[in-house]
């Protein structure tokens, strides 16, 4: 059974790729844009289901740690000519660091109670980056002239080149997400979200796990953020504000806490449906509302709830032999 | 094999301002089964939960091994031996039995040595074998307690503390499980610390016992002198004299 969920998985995969690399052919560059929105919004649905749905923590303030990487992008290209695609592991330390010491005092804190001083976090650095902390982050007009990526010599400009460049990073986390799942860490987050008390009773150090869940999936969202930045050539506070946290809440909560099927499926949805009400003009947010209300209701385990059997056969038919 | 291999010296325990335990002094050899029995709200499960590392005590010391155990945290006792069967078993019910079991092994490393263990677990409580692919939620309360004891074995623990493991259990059941629990100590040498209400069986499976009443230990002695001890009889027992 495991095996046939694994194809299954694999299939969509493969079809989602295929799309994604056949897209420029029959979609315009309008669409191709919101398909790049999409893939960035699946990156940072991914990263906050490190925290949120592997280690069950409230976190509604992910947007801080996408706004850190993005700011700390733009500030090393546009003051240091440095280019903007080698900012990436910097933007991932940097906001994996920053995630690291917020947390530490607050993440033993319990669900509603994180989620209220995660919402003062997104705040406090939409703030911060408006009035221009350390003169470095041009207050709310924010940064531009942020340089074009490239690629191999190749400038990356065009909606159809950035598609490439953000779905091939997205393929390269989920890759990497569906290995960690699998590894001690991953289990160790889930035993984490169902039971902090027995995981630690029975070993699994909670506090330092917790803190590697932010620290891991600020990284990613701040990544992320270069990518964002590279992509818009200009960034300021209000793209990194309450609501934006909010909806990445949201994605992964409507697709399926803890699976990476499922958040990707939130992600799209969230991004896809209020372009295609479109049609309902100035209602199209009160449609969108009432159908997630109606999935809530209908499907509160998400769209792709996480599977927990997933141990093989011959691993159980092996300590079952022994016996 | 004269100091005790888990002891407990003016052991204090509080809840915000009050105080659950005003001093408690225990000691345990290794090899042993050590009962600790007493009313509800006498500091039972506190004393465990301190011992395991779950409580930070205010006051006294806990020593394991012949060193300082206090400032160790609840994760690290299990990797020095230290596993316990929590109160209300705590099972992870959305996780199958064998998932649970292995989570028990979270602090050991070696695939096939934690396999043997299992195979071990399995051949003592058969029921978990047969249910090894259920999800433990759908267990019986005797089973998720097999499951809990099980569980806690599979971190290969010198000392297995388990709190009020015949909670909510039919007295036959009770009965086998703590059979168990003496053919788990006979075969492996384990160290059974065990907290009950059910005086009379824990009483029946120990080696020496302690009694509490709220917050101090009142009486101490052999399992069997406690049993025929007639405020014991009076106050656990029934008042008649012990099986």
């Amino acid at each position: 059974m495991a095996a046939r969920t694994t194809t299954r998985l694999a299939v969509g995969y493969a079809l989602a790729a295929a799309f994604i690399v056949a897209a420029p052919r029959f979609l315009d560059a309008y669409w191709l844009d919101v398909l790049n929105s999409v893939g960035l919004y699946v990156l940072l649905a991914l990263s906050l289901n490190l925290i949120l749905g592997d280690a069950g923590l409230f976190n509604m303030g992910h947007a801080a740690f996408y706004a850190v990487g993005a700011y700390t992008a733009a500030i090393l290209n546009t003051r240091y000519q440095i280019p903007i695609l080698w900012t990436l592991p910097a933007s991932a330390v940097v906001a994996a660091v920053f995630a690291a010491l917020v947390a530490r005092p607050v993440v033993h804190l319990r669900g509603d109670y994180l989620l209220v001083v995660t919402i003062g976090l997104g705040e406090i650095v939409r703030i911060a980056l408006v009035n221009d902390v350390f003169g470095l982050t041009g207050g709310a007009n924010g940064i531009f002239g942020i340089s074009r990526p490239m690629v191999f010599g190749y400038k990356i400009r065009r909606p159809h080149e950035f598609l490439y460049l953000i779905w091939a990073f997205v393929a390269v986390t989920v890759l990497l997400f569906h290995r960690l799942e699998q590894s001690r860490f991953g289990r160790a987050l889930n035993y984490l979200r169902e039971d902090p008390v027995a995981a630690e009773g029975s070993g699994v150090n909670t506090a330092r796990y917790r803190l590697l869940a932010f620290a891991l999936g600020a990284a990613w969202a701040g990544m992320t953020g270069t990518l964002y930045a590279a992509k818009m050539t200009i960034i300021s506070p209000e793209s990194f504000g309450f609501w934006e946290s909010v909806v990445l809440f949201l994605m992964v909560i409507l697709g399926g806490s803890g699976s990476i099927p499922g958040v990707i499926v939130g992600a799209v949805l969230v991004v896809v449906l209020p372009e295609v009400f479109r049609g309902f003009a100035s209602a199209r947010m009160l449609v969108f509302g009432l159908v997630m209300m109606v999935m809530m209701v209908v499907r509160p385990q998400g769209l792709l709830p996480f599977r927990l059997l997933r141990f093989k056969e011959s691993d159980v038919r092996r300590a079952g032999a022994s016996s | 094999m004269d100091a005790p291999l888990l002891e407990t010296r003016g052991l204090r325990v509080k809840y915000g301002n009050v105080e659950a335990l005003h001093g408690i002094d225990l000691a345990v050899r290794q090899g042993e089964i050590v009962s600790i029995l007493g009313a509800n709200g006498a500091g039972k499960s506190t004393t465990l939960r301190a011992i395991s590392g779950l409580l930070r005590p205010s006051g006294g010391e806990i020593r394991y091994d012949g060193k300082p155990a206090a400032g160790i945290p609840a994760h690290e006792r299990v990797r020095l031996g230290i596993a316990q069967a929590p109160e209300g078993r705590r099972i992870f019910g959305t996780l199958t039995v064998r998932e649970n079991l292995v989570l028990g092994a979270f602090t050991r490393s070696d695939k096939d040595e934690i396999a043997a263990t299992a195979a071990w677990i399995y051949k003592l409580f058969p029921v978990l074998e047969t249910r090894r692919l259920q999800l433990a939620g759908t267990l019986s309360g005797g089973e998720q307690q097999m499951l809990a004891i099980g569980r806690a074995l599979m971190a290969k623990p010198r000392v297995l503390l388990l709190d009020e493991p015949s909670l909510g259990l039919a007295p036959l059941l009770v009965k086998a499980i703590f059979r168990t629990l003496r053919e788990i100590n006979e075969q492996t040498g384990v160290t059974v610390v065990l907290v009950e209400q059910n005086a009379r069986a824990a009483l029946k499976l120990a080696h020496r016992g302690y009694v509490m009443e709220v917050g101090r230990i009142v009486l101490e002695g052999p399992a069997a002198t406690l049993a025929s001890d007639p405020k014991v009889q009076a106050a656990y027992l029934g008042g008649k004299t012990g099986a």
